[in-house]
């Protein structure tokens, strides 16, 4: 297993934990401003981060240079949709309770962080849904 | 990977290409309000995201490493997964575009095409979930 899917796998199992702690804290009286970030920790940060991790080890070969597309654009898509969720995960309880200039910017910049995640990903991967 | 599995992640990239651009719109405006119709976007978000991108890359992926069987088509009723691709899609966009209309049957009509597809799909793999050797 490569060392990228490790990492994508092994960061989405600790989405997977967060996301659960946080569902328990919702039922315990956290304010349900943090309901958005529990539902896209898990089912981006834990399932499609999974799902990324896994495509990119066992799809078809892109070629026999490059069997798993550009390394350097899979590594922009771990980066980018981690930090884009981590500023979410930060910024969007807070411009909830008490909008401001920063979370603002942070939430925009989270949303184009997650944006550029998928369509990079798309990029690198449509070539290796093939036959062979 | 087999043709129909082409067509069912190829299919799923697109939806989640579109669904990571609504939600994309949303949480921006949530940001920096611009757009007040962005909330509109949630269901065709919700939409393109479970369905069309979640379910219909597991369906596809489902189609290519299920054990094949020994005899006859590999795996199974072609035709019948075909019908599948075209029903989910077609009933995904019918209720995503549910978004941008005020046609209230787009959305009934998409669902019972999006289940179809599913019952279709089901159908035509069961026998294909069993031990290799048979």
């Amino acid at each position: 297993m490569p060392l990228l899917t490790r990492t994508f796998i092994k960061t989405a199992m600790v989405y997977f934990v967060l996301a659960l702690s946080l569902g328990i804290l919702l039922t315990l009286g956290v304010p349900n401003s943090f309901f958005p970030i529990y539902i896209h920790l898990l089912v981006f940060g834990w399932l499609t981060q999974l799902i990324f991790g896994v495509i990119y080890w066992m799809f078809p070969k892109y070629s026999k240079e490059l069997p798993r597309g550009h390394d350097v654009l899979s590594w922009i898509v771990y980066w980018t949709l981690n930090i884009g969720l981590i500023l979410r995960a930060i910024a969007e309880p807070q411009q909830s309770s008490q909008a401001g200039n920063l979370f603002g910017v942070l939430l925009v910049a989270s949303a184009v962080l997650q944006w550029l995640a998928g369509l990079v990903f798309i990029t690198n991967t449509w070539q290796r849904v093939k036959e062979k | 990977m087999p043709r129909l599995s082409i067509w069912f992640v190829r299919a799923s990239f697109i939806h989640l290409f579109l669904g990571l651009t609504f939600g994309g719109l949303i949480l921006a405006n949530k940001g920096i309000p611009f757009a007040p119709w962005a909330w509109n976007l949630f269901p065709a978000h919700m939409e393109t995201l479970l369905l069309g991108w979640m379910v219909q890359l597991a369906m596809g992926i489902s189609f290519w490493i299920l054990p094949r069987f020994r005899s006859g088509p590999r795996r199974g009723n072609m035709n019948t997964i075909r019908a599948a691709v075209v029903l989910l899609n077609t009933g995904v966009v019918m209720v995503a575009i549910q978004s941008f209309t005020d046609v209230t049957w787009l959305v009934l009509t998409g669902r019972i095409l999006e289940t179809s597809a599913i019952l279709l799909f089901i159908m035509a793999s069961w026998r294909r979930v069993k031990p290799l050797e048979i």
